[in-house]
């Protein structure tokens, strides 16, 4: 494998790895609280946190981090007490970040759109060694938090009005997920980039949703195919020379249409397989009695 | 009121600038079955959810167990069925995954314990859904959808049971699994406080019906046990009530 041999390479495969865990492992989350276009709200904000990186002369990928946590929460906050529509809030918040990174950008000396295309579509092979340390670090915090708390964030996302009956810190723990979220969203910046980091999050989710019954063996699932799109993703790219977080993205959906061909005749085989067990008791197909009159009760 | 296990004094509640609940009072004592009754936009739900945290409170007190509810921190000895057609999220999840959150309460860290698991085992088979607990709940029916969020309330082994509108869209096999799971709590002398739109299978089990109207109680005693029009909750009660209880709180909103 002479891939192995290039140290950006090295640092690049280990970055994807991560992502390739941790995005679904958020995004399943996001996903079960019908928020699936949270991540690329993020995205968005993290934009203002790039430009405000480059116009500041601080490490964009830090600002980042620190303007998307800063904008998940308020979009948690927004949904609290948001008086407004929340999707209308969410949607200014979304194109306000945009727009401020755009700006920002281009305030900076010497800065131009140019500069931001890496963090837009992602850009893998220039991934540092402190890269790597802090993409370690962050991604250490969310596994942590997604795999540690996952019965509490379970009950969360599920049914947040019975969550809080069960005496959970049901805000403490949506604040949480933001959080995670947003962390997730700039570590994943630099492998696929801004706009393409929500598709990392959601699209595996969906994809083992096809197969999967239990909300366990999604959560498993989603990640085997988040860490096989992202190595598959970046070996490509290099042999291949494309980009690399496109290659992963489109792979990802390739996922999400192969396992969805693949789930149908499952679906049919488990359905017969349900009425095979249920044979003894009810009958597996529809049998209505013979002598049945307009009054006849369901029978209890 | 040591043996009130839920007690609403003066409760006033707003949602939006609509006033819902006007100075409502409840109790629900020890071991008693309790129904809440009344209209659609009466105030009935309001006032469970008020119960529970969910809607706040502009003006009146509500206690849990005797302890005012902002202080009250023994989840795990109130059950919560909320009103839902669905159990199902976002994501796929099995009848004991959804069911296992309901212990959640007595459990540390979220980390569930051999005797969590068959505390959740029990309370599949309480309902009547132990076969289907590896089932997804995609594949339910709406009676089992319900027979599964109750199985989650009872998951903790409360002492006290709120449920909101727990017979809505159940079909009449699963009303009776209900019934007779509920007829089995109280025999174990757990509280319960329902909101009903009409009273149903559940009706031998109420010892005490509140009708609410426009955010007031209209009626609090023993259940209308009359049929037909006479059941529904817009009817005008005239008939006497037990001797034993005080004079039902008169609003003068009937006409």
């Amino acid at each position: 494998m002479d891939i192995l041999d290039y140290a950006f390479m090295q640092r690049a495969l280990l970055a994807a790895v991560l992502v390739g865990v941790i995005a679904p492992s958020v995004g399943i989350y996001l996903v079960q609280r019908r928020q699936a276009l949270m991540g690329d709200g993020i995205g968005h904000v993290a934009m203002t946190g790039v430009g405000l990186g480059f116009l500041l002369s601080t490490s964009p990928v830090w600002m980042a981090t620190a303007v998307s946590v800063l904008g998940a929460v308020l979009m948690e906050l927004i949904r609290w007490y948001g008086k407004t529509r929340g999707d209308i809030a969410l949607a200014m918040l979304f194109y306000g970040g945009m727009a401020g990174g755009v700006m920002f950008i281009n305030l900076a000396p010497g800065g131009s759109n140019a500069n931001l295309t890496s963090y837009l579509f992602g850009s893998l092979s220039t991934v540092s060694e402190s890269d790597v340390t802090a993409i370690c670090l962050l991604a250490a915090f969310v596994v942590l938090v997604t795999l540690g708390l996952r019965r509490q964030l379970f009950a969360v996302s599920q049914d947040e009005e019975f969550a809080r009956v069960t005496g959970l810190p049901v805000r403490a723990l949506n604040l949480l997920t933001a959080v995670t979220a947003a962390v997730t969203v700039t570590v994943a910046m630099r492998v696929v980039g801004l706009l393409l980091v929500s598709a990392l999050m959601v699209v595996p989710v969906a994809a083992a949703q096809q197969l999967t019954r239990s909300f366990a063996a999604t959560f498993a699932v989603a990640v085997a195919i988040g860490v096989s799109v992202t190595i598959g993703g970046t070996v490509t790219s290099f042999y291949q020379d494309v980009p690399p977080g496109s290659t992963i993205v489109l792979l990802t959906i390739g996922a999400f249409v192969a396992l969805t061909a693949l789930a149908s005749p499952l679906a049919r085989r488990r359905a017969r397989a349900v009425a095979a067990a249920g044979a003894a008791g009810d009958p597996a197909e529809c049998a209505i009695p013979a002598a049945r009159g307009p009054e006849s009760t369901v029978g209890v | 009121m040591s043996d009130s296990v839920v007690s609403l004094r003066g409760v006033r509640a707003e949602l939006g600038s609509r006033p819902v609940l006007r100075g409502m009072d409840l109790s629900v004592r020890r071991g008693e079955v309790v129904a809440l009754l009344g209209a659609n936009g009466s105030g009935k739900s309001t006032a469970v959810r008020s119960v529970i945290g969910q809607v706040a409170v502009s003006a009146g007190e509500i206690e849990i167990f005797g302890v005012p509810r902002r202080r009250f921190r023994d989840w795990h000895r109130v059950g919560y069925v909320p009103q839902r057609t669905t159990a199902a999220g976002g994501v796929p999840a099995t009848v004991t995954e959804i069911v296992a959150s309901g212990r959640l309460s007595r459990a540390r860290f979220g980390i569930l314990r051999k005797a969590d698991h068959a505390a959740v085992r029990r309370a599949l088979e309480l309902v009547g859904m132990a076969d289907r607990a590896k089932d997804s709940v995609n594949a339910l029916s709406g009676g089992q959808h319900q027979r599964v969020l109750i199985a989650r309330a009872l998951a903790s082994e409360p002492e006290l049971l709120i449920m909101d509108e727990p017979m809505a869209g159940v079909d009449l096999a699963s009303q009776e699994v209900l019934a007779a799971t509920l007829r089995d709590q109280v025999a174990q002398g757990t509280s319960v406080l329902l909101v009903l739109h009409e009273l149903g299978p559940l009706e031998p089990l109420i010892d005490r019906a509140v009708v609410l109207r426009d955010g007031c109680v209209l009626h609090d005693g023993p259940p209308p046990r009359a049929v037909g029009q006479h059941a529904l909750p817009g009817h005008d009660h005239v008939h006497p009530h037990a001797a034993h209880d005080a004079e039902p709180l008169r609003t003068g909103l009937l006409s």
